[in-house]
């Protein structure tokens, strides 16, 4: 284990926060965000939602209770790194299968530990996420600055095509038929729906409409992902000729998938939403949920607002009937879920699985498999 | 909904003397909930006989009587003010109780007088371990399982069964101190200690109950608001298992120690409880054990009130847990109230926070020379230091500091000394 050779943050508008590298000890850029979780590093570093990016842990005590099998929401790392205040390599759950460094370094996602992450999260917020990178001591900070400014911007970012299954995969089951369009599916979002007995497939997310149809789905799923919605313009496509035909639900990066294909539009957030204590209100039951969270981009309101005041399920048009807005975060007034009743659609932006953070959103799966009939 | 229009008049109780196992963390949370009900238009008797608090201060209510803490004195404040509601939930067990003895002698329902945050029956559920027992059983919530026998041969029966497990603590009934009780680690262990429990008790019965000393002990403060609502504000980790008082450990916040999975176990069930007693709108302390060895969970108890422990989590979060129960209880909902850190976001979140805090009780031995110092099931410290820190470390080495002890702790030579003296709790 690499424990401790000087390095540092570089973030693109050139602040500087120094560190010890500890994982593999290699080094490189992504875009920084961070996530104020205070359980869950492990899950979080294999959500396929982090492809590209380096996560910075907001609570500062990481690797406290090890790492396990059981907590993998993908076969591998996703987010290229971690910066931490105090990485441990501590096995104190009952659970630990091993330490937190050691998995980092085996996986080769890279790490500093020791790091002002406060003062790093703090200048996110304010300026809003930025490309960085994690480089050692030896490193110029010229140098460094070149490779940050050669990693390219989250905005307009296609990692999807990059998480997503090169063959399909199938579980079986006796409930119904759900057809994921696997842009980066978590594990716990596969198990949900198994739990309720559901059949599985992950198809590609270049698979076209026929292919979905030909699988003959009673559920087609929008699977949470890594990247910018506006970049994948051909899953939206697809989803486009699916809407209508089947019923269609998704979660995050599915939300957004779906609402593009209907005509909405997405944006960039300015830091994104990432941790486990977002109060999100459901509009039509007046339940407020704490909700996982894990997205930079949203999707526009009725009016193409980002932040909406109303406190009830506003009704709009789309290119597929009417839309409800069915649920809202409540600490920026963002649209958090949508409802397409004469398309048969339902989306969420929120993590209902959790697999990091809260159960209290996981009866949506119920909701979602009512639609399948 | 916002505030209750039909309620004009609130009477507060505080908590007494200063005693072991409950100090200053009352007058703190009183004052908190005299404030917000003053500025929410509402008229406070507040009744407390201990002179030495803030709350007792003539700014801090509409009206304040030092009183004895009893039902009659306090029965005939009500006979002369005639509020309109009781909040029981804000003066430690010492206002439980009376509220408890008001309304079992039938003054609340003679004044019409109606409890608010929690009612009867819900403290009853709470406060009642046979209730209680009932009620998570009812649930279906994991508690640590208890029978009562008055055979060795039931004892085994049961043993064989699955209806009681290894290790067990065995308590005779009615007798002094626990005598003739003890653990029981084997089967024939339990078959011995179970045969000298039976004859050292009048009736001729033990209860066996499950032993979770050596489990690790988790809290989780949880609020609800009467839309059902349920948030967790902090969750708390004690460095001493199971078998040491809350009171007297070290905790720390938030939970260092639990994976995801578990600590959401926790929430979910800490939820579950909250809604099982009935608690309807403020805060609840509930109390975990938990297996390091296979993560299993069991609940241990739940207060229906604002705790010793709401203090530190409202110091360690910035969220004011007696000032929002207050708050709760005159009929706001949580995500009406504005968020105290933030003043942008509702109160309907959960904090997270980017730092460790540790508390530290403090003792006070040396004033009772003799007295044994192992520390148990009973409170035993008089006070407390918190500290915060970016590390655990850091914060751990700040509250030790704080402790305003010189004489540093002896260094055993081995670590075998160490492991013996860390076996047996003490300040």
């Amino acid at each position: 284990m690499n424990a401790g050779s000087p390095g540092y943050v570089l973030l693109e508008d050139g602040s500087r926060y120094e560190g010890l590298l500890c994982g593999p000890g290699t080094s490189g850029t992504g875009e920084i965000v961070f996530n104020t979780a205070m359980t869950g590093y492990q899950e979080a570093v294999t959500d396929p939602s982090y492809a590209g990016q380096v996560i910075t842990f907001t609570y500062p005590m990481i690797g406290n209770y090890g790492v396990s099998e059981a907590a993998m929401e993908s076969s591998a790392p996703h987010a290229r790194g971690v910066i931490m205040r105090e990485g441990r390599n501590g096995d104190d759950a009952a659970t630990a299968e091993g330490g937190w460094l050691d998995w980092l370094e085996d996986r080769g996602v890279w790490a500093i530990s020791g790091v002002n992450t406060r003062a790093l999260v703090r200048q996110i917020r304010d300026r809003g996420a930025m490309r960085g990178g994690i480089f050692p001591a030896e490193m110029s900070q010229e140098e460094a600055a070149g490779q940050v400014e050669s990693e390219p911007s989250m905005a307009g970012a296609d990692f999807a095509s990059q998480v997503t299954p090169p063959e399909p995969v199938e579980y079986p089951g006796d409930g119904p038929h759900v057809v994921v369009i696997d842009t980066g599916i978590k594990a716990s979002i596969v198990g949900q729906l198994r739990e309720r007995g559901c059949r599985v497939t992950l198809l590609p997310c270049s698979s076209g409409p026929e292919a979905v149809l030909e699988r003959d789905p009673d559920l087609v799923f929008l699977a949470n992902g890594p990247g910018d919605p506006a970049a994948v313009d051909a899953v939206v496509g697809t989803v486009r000729e699916l809407v209508g035909k089947r019923p269609v639900v998704g979660i995050c990066l599915g939300h957004q998938l779906l609402s593009r294909a209907v005509g909405l539009e997405t944006f960039k957030l300015p830091f994104g939403h990432r941790g486990s204590n977002h109060p999100v209100k459901d509009l039509e039951t007046g339940v407020i949920e704490i909700t996982s969270q894990n997205h930079g981009f949203a999707v526009l309101g009725p009016e193409g607002d980002q932040r909406i005041e109303a406190d009830e399920p506003v009704r709009w048009q789309t290119d597929f009937g009417e839309a409800v807005l069915s649920h809202i975060n409540l600490y920026d007034r963002t649209v958090e879920g949508l409802r397409l009743p004469e398309a048969s659609a339902m989306t969420v932006q929120h993590h209902p699985e959790a697999g990091p953070g809260p159960h209290d959103s996981r009866h949506l799966f119920d909701r979602f498999l009512e639609l399948a009939g | 909904m916002p505030r209750r229009d039909d309620i004009k008049k609130i009477l507060l109780i505080g908590s007494g003397p200063i005693v072991i196992g409950q100090a200053a963390e009352f007058d703190y949370s009183g004052v908190q909930a005299c404030k917000v009900l003053l500025e929410e238009g509402y008229e406070v008797i507040l009744v407390n006989s201990n002179p030495a608090t803030i709350m007792t201060d003539p700014e801090f209510a509409t009206r304040t009587y030092v009183e004895p803490l009893l039902p009659g004195p306090v029965a005939a404040i009500i006979e002369k003010e005639r509020p309109d509601a009781l909040l029981p939930t804000l003066g430690g067990q010492t206002a439980l109780n009376l509220a408890m003895d008001l309304a079992a002698d039938g003054t609340l329902e003679k004044f019409g007088v109606e409890l608010i945050g929690a009612d009867r029956e819900a403290i009853t559920r709470a406060e009642d371990r046979e209730v209680f027992r009932q009620v998570m059983t009812e649930a279906e919530i994991r508690i640590p399982w208890s029978i009562t026998v008055e055979s060795v041969e039931e004892a085994l029966t049961s043993l064989d069964g699955g209806g009681a497990s290894l290790p067990a603590i065995i308590r005779p009934a009615f007798t002094m101190g626990g005598q003739g009780g003890g653990i029981a680690a084997t089967r024939d262990e339990l078959a011995g200690v179970v045969a000298k429990g039976i004859a050292a008790s009048p009736i001729g019965q033990v209860l066996v109950e499950e032993s979770v000393i050596g489990w690790g002990e988790f809290e989780l403060e949880v609020m609800r608001d009467h839309n059902d609502n349920v948030v967790i504000i902090c969750s708390i980790e004690n460095l001493d298992p199971m078998g040491v008082h809350t009171g007297d450990s070290i905790t720390v916040a938030p939970a260092q120690s639990l994976s995801d999975p578990v600590y959401q176990a926790l929430r979910d069930t800490a939820m579950m409880v909250i809604r099982a007693v009935g608690v309807e709108t403020g805060g609840s302390n509930v109390q975990f054990a938990v297996n390091p060895v296979d993560g299993e969970i069991a609940v241990i108890e739940m207060n229906p009130r604002v705790s010793r422990s709401s203090a530190l989590a409202s110091k360690a979060t910035g969220f004011p847990i007696a000032k929002m129960a207050a708050k709760l209880a005159v009929g706001y909902a949580l995500e009406e109230i504005p968020n105290d850190i933030t003043r942008a976001t509702p109160a309907s979140f959960e904090p997270t926070i980017d730092y460790v805090v540790t508390k530290i009780p403090r003792f006070a031995f040396e004033k009772f020379p003799g007295a044994d110092d192992r520390l148990s099931t009973y409170m035993q410290s008089v006070g407390e230091v918190m500290s915060i820190g970016r590390t655990f470390r850091e914060s751990f080495a700040k509250a030790m500091a704080s402790r305003e002890i010189d004489s540093p702790a002896a260094i055993p030579d081995s670590t075998e000394e160490l492991l013996e003296m860390l076996s047996v709790p003490d300040p």
